[in-house]
Order: C-alpha cells, then structure tokens, then sequence
C-alpha cells in the first residue's frame, strides 16, 4: 500500500469508500442469541462501585497532595490522583460515551461529561470520532483515534507519556471551538444538528480552565493547577500505555477485529484504571457488551482469537519492535496465529489492502 | 388498503427481545414488548446501514448493536445519539397466534 494519508479528507479516506472498505461488514465470533443477551445485559451496581472508588480516592489523594505541598512526602499523592484523572477518566470516558458502563441513562452522561472534561475532550465532538473509530477501525482515512500512524513518530509517542501532543491539541480545538467554530474534519463525522453542542460545550472547558488558571494566578501557586488540568498530563501514561497496545503494530485496512485489536491480560490494577478494556478484541466485536461482563464474553470466544498476550510488557514485548520496523516499511504489521478451533481470518474483503510483509 | 404479511409467530420472539424479517427485498424488526405487546420497524438503524436484530430490547428502547444508539420502537423515535433520524415503524396485528405487519404502510 505504501505511503499512507490519515486526513478525513484525503485520498486514502476516498479510496476506503469506493473499494468497500468503509462502512463494511466486519467478522463476528458466533455466540448464541441467548447468551449474548445475557452478556449485554445493563446494570448500574459495579460502574457506582468502581465510581465511589474513584471519586474517594481522587479526593483522598488530593486532599493529601494538598496537605504534604510543597514537601515531597506530597509526590506520591500526586502521581497517585494523576494517574485516576488523567488514565481513569480516559476509560470512564470511553464506557460511558458507549452507554454501557451504567444502565441509568444520567448515571453514564453525568461521569461521560466529568471524564471528557479532564481528558481534554470536547464530550461533543469525541461521540462522534468514537463512534466512526468502531465504523472504521484502523481503516486509514477513515479512523480518527488512530493512535501510532505509520510510519510512527517516537518522539510524539513517547511525549504523549505525558499527554503532551494530545493536551495541547486538545486545548487548542477547545479555544477554537470556543471561538464558534467547527472545524472541516469535525464537520466530515459531526452531524450539522449537532455541531452547536460542540461550540457550547468549548466554551464550558474554556471558562472552567480560566478560573482554574485565574486561581492559581491569584493564589500565586500551581496548585489549582495540580488539581485541574496538569493531572492530565503528569497521569497520562497508564492510559497511554494500555491505548498504544489496543491495535499497534497490528493490521490496517481490515474487517477483521482480530487482526487489529489485541487483547491483553493484565493485573487488577491496570483493569480498574482501564476498566477491562484490555479485552479490547471483545470490545471491539461486541461493543453493546458492559465493561464488567467483557471477561466472560472473552471466556466464551477466545477459542476464535488468537492468544491474548499474557502481560502489558508481553504486549510491549510484541508491539515496539513492529513499530520499529513500520519506519522502514509502513506496510509491515503483526499478523498472530488463531488456534485450530478458530474461524479462519476473514481476508476476502480486505485482501487488496494488506501488505506482503508479516511476521 | 393494508397489506398485511403474515411474519411470525407470537412464539417466535422471546419477551423483550426482536427478531429480524425480510419480506420481498425489505427488512425489518420484530419486537416483542415485555408487557407482550408486538411492534414492528424498519431493520436497519437509521445511523448507519446496521441492522438492528443483534441488539438489545431494555422496556421499550432498542439498542443498535453498533454504535449503541437507541430507538423508541413503538414511535421510531430517536432517544440516543449517535441516532438522529427516527426510525419507520409499521403497523402489527395479532391473529391466532401468529404476528402480521403492514408492510405497505
Ligand atoms: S449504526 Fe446504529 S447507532 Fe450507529
């Protein structure tokens, strides 16, 4: 395939039209009418559990950052709330945005707004993005999460550790927006009705952060700052970890979710952070299924995926040396082994776009 | 003049759940409401060309199995982004046992 165009508006994402690949039909793993049901069923008891949790212990940690400042007893505290507001709120964010997370309607908009707001997203605008993310996922052009382009650009992944690129531009779209604008690659995936919400939603963001910033001017420390706004940066890298393994070094331009998503098995830790989302094959491939119920959901069909890497640093293990090799070939990708009892990949569709060179 | 088409039986489709139809090069869903009541709609969501027979009935909401938006399936009416446009709903009636739509109205 070569040289490869992201822009929502350029030659690969008229390309992906015309030849099927946007908008397709993608593989699903058979599971039984009844019992996907009983996976998609709604419940509110675990995401009000794990939100008490997370909003204790935000307020725990910063009321104890709060009290040990300036000393650096007040260091770990920091880390702590960081790593809850700028890596959790990216997971609460993404559930909710689905409506899966709660079954009460207000429960999951009322935490998709708070998480949007510290991911520096506009709660608008990124409903939409995600939801073409599921339409086309991966498919250059057309995808507008893609996290590590090809070929990547290390610099800006690992600045994204601590949420650089993705704060900065997330901060200028509100501003823009703000000023009342939508812009052209908003406009390709954000239905006309609904562009207004964007604009207002910007300027909510815009004020909130101006007061936080007039605060800390006024009190002459950084501290509102370490409550609002810099956790998204100093707490990003959980979030960017476990994002940069839901489809690096994996194919593109596919129908497939096995053959670009990755599951990973993880600590317990790394799932209440990520909500689970490390089965993100899963996910990706039935995404009316709750968080909670995505284990079960993985029990049922992982004789149809291919083994799910055993640890984050198995899956790191697997990804950074694919990513190492699309610098020098952009058409490079992992293609892993599906065990016996598996439908075979289901190549028909997307056979044009694959590269020849796999591992 | 209704044209009704004979689709299933009342059986055929668990309470709160649908089932799918197609009937001369249309498609549509078949809804059984948890107080037993039968509906009828278009098959495909109206966001994008997704049908909606793997999704989920909670009450009277059916939930695209795509992109989680959500109908009304009594009224089509959207309830939930990313759905805007309402849904085409038709015209059911029960007769000994067995569920027919109007599938002309
Ligand atoms: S296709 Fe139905 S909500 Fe997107």
């Amino acid at each position: 395939m070569g040289k490869r165009d992201y822009n929502l508006l350029g030659p690969d994402a008229q390309r992906a039209v015309q030849t099927g690949l946007a908008a397709a039909q993608w593989y699903h793993s058979d599971v039984p009418r009844r019992e996907m049901k009983e996976l998609m069923q709604r419940s509110d008891g675990p995401a009000i559990r794990d939100t008490v949790i997370l909003l204790v212990a935000l307020a725990a940690f910063a009321a104890l950052g709060i009290a040990l400042w300036p000393s650096y007893w007040a260091i770990p505290f920091w880390l702590a709330y960081g790593v809850l507001y700028g890596s959790a709120m990216d997971s609460r964010w993404h559930e909710c945005g689905h409506g899966t997370a709660f079954k009460t309607p207000w429960m999951n908009t009322a935490v998709y707004e708070i998480a949007s707001f510290c991911m520096m997203r506009n709660s608008a605008t990124w409903r939409w993005s995600h939801a073409r993310h599921h339409t086309d996922t991966v498919i250059v052009g057309r995808d507008p999460e893609i996290a590590v382009m090809r070929p990547p650009v290390f610099f800006k992944v690992l600045a994204n550790f601590v949420g650089l690129f993705d704060a900065a531009s997330g901060l200028t779209r509100m501003v823009y927006n703000a000023l009342g604008r939508v812009h052209p690659e908003e406009a390709v995936y954000i239905p006309t009705q609904e562009q207004h919400k964007v604009i207002r939603v910007a300027r909510i963001s815009v004020a909130i952060y101006g007061l936080t910033i007039g605060l800390a001017i006024w009190t002459g420390s950084i501290l509102p700052l370490m409550v609002i706004g810099l956790p998204r940066l100093y707490g990003a890298w959980h979030h960017v970890m476990t994002g940069l393994l839901q489809h690096g070094g994996l194919a593109d331009n596919v129908t497939d979710h096995r053959l670009n998503s990755r599951t990973v098995y993880m600590n317990r830790v790394s799932r209440f952070i990520y909500w689970n989302m490390n089965y993100h094959v899963e996910h990706h491939m039935f995404p009316m299924v709750p968080y909670h119920a995505l284990p079960a959901l993985h029990a049922k069909i992982k004789h149809d995926l291919p083994a799910p890497n055993l640890s984050i640093a198995q899956g790191f293990a697997e990804m950074w040396p694919a990513l190492r090799r699309q610098l020098a070939n952009e058409d490079y990708f992992i293609q892993r082994a599906l065990p016996p009892t598996a439908q075979p990949y289901r190549t028909d569709f997307h056979a044009a776009a694959l590269g020849s060179a796999t591992r | 003049m209704p044209h009704w088409i004979d689709a299933c039986a009342t059986g055929d489709i668990d309470a709160e759940d649908l089932i799918r139809f197609d009937h001369a090069n249309q498609t549509f869903a078949i809804y059984h409401a948890p107080e037993g009541d039968f509906y009828a709609t278009a098959g495909q969501c109206t966001h994008e060309a997704v049908h909606l027979c793997d999704g989920l009935v909670m009450g009277h909401l059916i939930e695209c199995p795509k992109h989680n938006g959500q109908f009304d399936y009594r009224t089509g009416e959207a309830k939930r982004a990313p759905v805007c446009a309402p849904l085409r709903t038709y015209p059911v009636k029960v007769e000994d046992g067995r569920v027919f739509i109007d599938v002309d109205a």
